[in-house]
């Protein structure tokens, strides 16, 4: 056991696990913050993506399941828990375009689908669909066949460029 | 079945010199981890059999891409990522910038390594056929000190290399001198994102006064390691390209190819479909020489 410092959507908590233990059973199990979903268990379907920052960089996406507890410690992370800027929006504007353009279904894909929006968006604030689809093509979809998703990020582009 | 974690430990040294030391007083005893996108897989899988290991993720002495007049050198700890937004690489080396661009997700190559890659020793990697092509060197280091060979030389056989238990990969080094020549990569998998190669052909070739006067070919899948395709290149080296040479040039460049691929039956392809792909990348890069 390890005990290990982490900064997670804002506020710190310290945890007392083993330095392997993959940072999405920490926030599953120790933190209880279930929104990262665990689907492959392998980085390939991009269900347990967060995103963490060192020190004033640029957020990257990870898949949580490939990160061992002890490689993220002082690093901000996000997750979906904490995208909302604030508690009375409830709703970042891109969770609000997935919910307006059928963009979620079952929700397991849904938190990854909108942290690697997240991440798309902040690389290229208004993407080609191209773009679209390389930056969400580590995240899977079994429900919605990506079109209404597609549609979502356009429309959360148009809306964040609108303002 | 998921491996018991508490079973594991991870140690992250602070720097560069600890991380050696550690593993010169200990050579075998620490398994070096990086990004994890490979070992965290085994671990979730059940299947990682070491249960100690160094974590090199927060070395910023491995994550580095240096351009010098004749080379870039680029740190064994730069991820997929650095290389696809480093505007020299993509300049200098696009086979490279192209095969760090299909490796795995987005996710996947923020936190993946170009040395972990190497060092993983698959033989469907994605960066070995380009740092082949591009004649690479390889820096290894350990607490004895610091040895540069031949990438085409690293590894020996299935998934073994030249690294000692005690030695860190640490740089990679290419260099500056293929703006002339035609490039071609070509990755053949499942789908386009993030599928594992069955086969793939990166080549580099320098045509002059119509004939081609270097060639080197690299090959993911085609042999048991990462390897250069020796006997295509030497077929096709001194050969003119022409329209009216290219069915020739292509067919005994096949032959060639033929001779030294030692594809496998596996579960993502056959042996006989990748030796068959193999032949038509080869075709295809020269068909495109002949253009």
């Amino acid at each position: 056991m390890r005990s290990i410092s982490l900064k997670i959507n804002s506020s710190s908590h310290t945890v007392s696990v083993p330095p392997m233990k993959r940072l999405l059973d920490v926030l599953r199990e120790d933190l209880k913050l279930t929104g990262a979903k665990e689907g492959c268990g392998e980085g390939e379907c991009g269900s347990c993506s967060v995103l963490i920052a060192r020190g004033g960089e640029r957020a990257e996406l990870v898949n949580s399941c490939l990160v061992p507890v002890l490689q993220v410690e002082g690093v901000e992370i996000t997750t979906i828990e904490g995208l909302a800027p604030n508690e009375a929006a409830k709703l970042h504007p891109i969770q609000q375009c997935f919910l307006e353009h059928g963009g979620a279904q079952c929700g397991i894909c849904t938190p990854g689908m909108i942290l690697a929006t997240h991440h798309l968006l902040a690389k290229h604030p208004q993407p080609t669909l191209t773009q679209i689809q390389e930056g969400l093509a580590g995240n899977l979809c079994r429900c919605t066949g990506y079109m209404r998703i597609f549609e979502a990020v356009e429309h959360a582009a148009a809306s964040e460029a609108g303002k | 079945m998921r491996s018991n974690v508490t079973e594991y430990d991870l140690i992250a040294p602070a720097n560069l010199p600890a991380a050696l030391a550690m593993l010169g007083e200990n050579p075998g005893r620490y398994t070096p981890i990086a990004g994890g996108t490979e070992l965290m897989v085994a671990l979730s899988a059940g299947r990682l059999a070491q249960k100690q290991l160094l974590s090199l993720h927060s070395l910023r002495e491995l994550r580095f891409i240096d351009v010098l007049p004749e080379t870039v050198t680029i740190g064994a700890g730069a991820t997929f990522t650095d290389l696809r937004k480093h505007a020299g690489i993509a300049a200098d080396f696009p086979l490279l910038a192209q095969a760090a661009s299909w490796t795995g997700s987005i996710a996947n190559q923020n936190r993946g390594t170009l040395g972990g890659n190497i060092v993983n020793a698959s033989p469907a990697a994605d960066s070995p056929p380009a740092l082949l092509a591009y004649d690479a060197q390889v820096t290894m280091v350990s607490t004895r000190g610091a040895r540069t060979i031949p990438y085409s030389e690293f590894h020996v056989s299935y998934k073994k290399t030249v690294l000692a238990a005690d030695e860190l990969l640490f740089s990679i080094t290419v260099p500056r001198r293929f703006g002339a020549h035609r490039g071609y990569i070509r990755k053949v998998g499942t789908r386009n994102a993030q599928a594992i190669s069955k086969i793939a052909l990166a080549g580099v070739a320098l045509i002059s006064e119509g004939k081609i006067a270097e060639v080197a070919l690299g090959a993911a899948s085609l042999r048991e390691v990462p390897t250069r395709c020796l006997a295509a290149e030497q077929a096709l080296l001194g050969c003119e390209v022409s329209a009216q040479m290219l069915p020739g040039l292509i067919a005994s460049a096949r032959v060639a190819l033929a001779s030294e691929a030692r594809p496998i039956d596996d579960i993502r392809s056959t042996a006989k479909y990748r030796a068959a792909v193999a032949g038509n990348l080869l075709e295809e890069f020269l068909r495109q020489l002949a253009e």
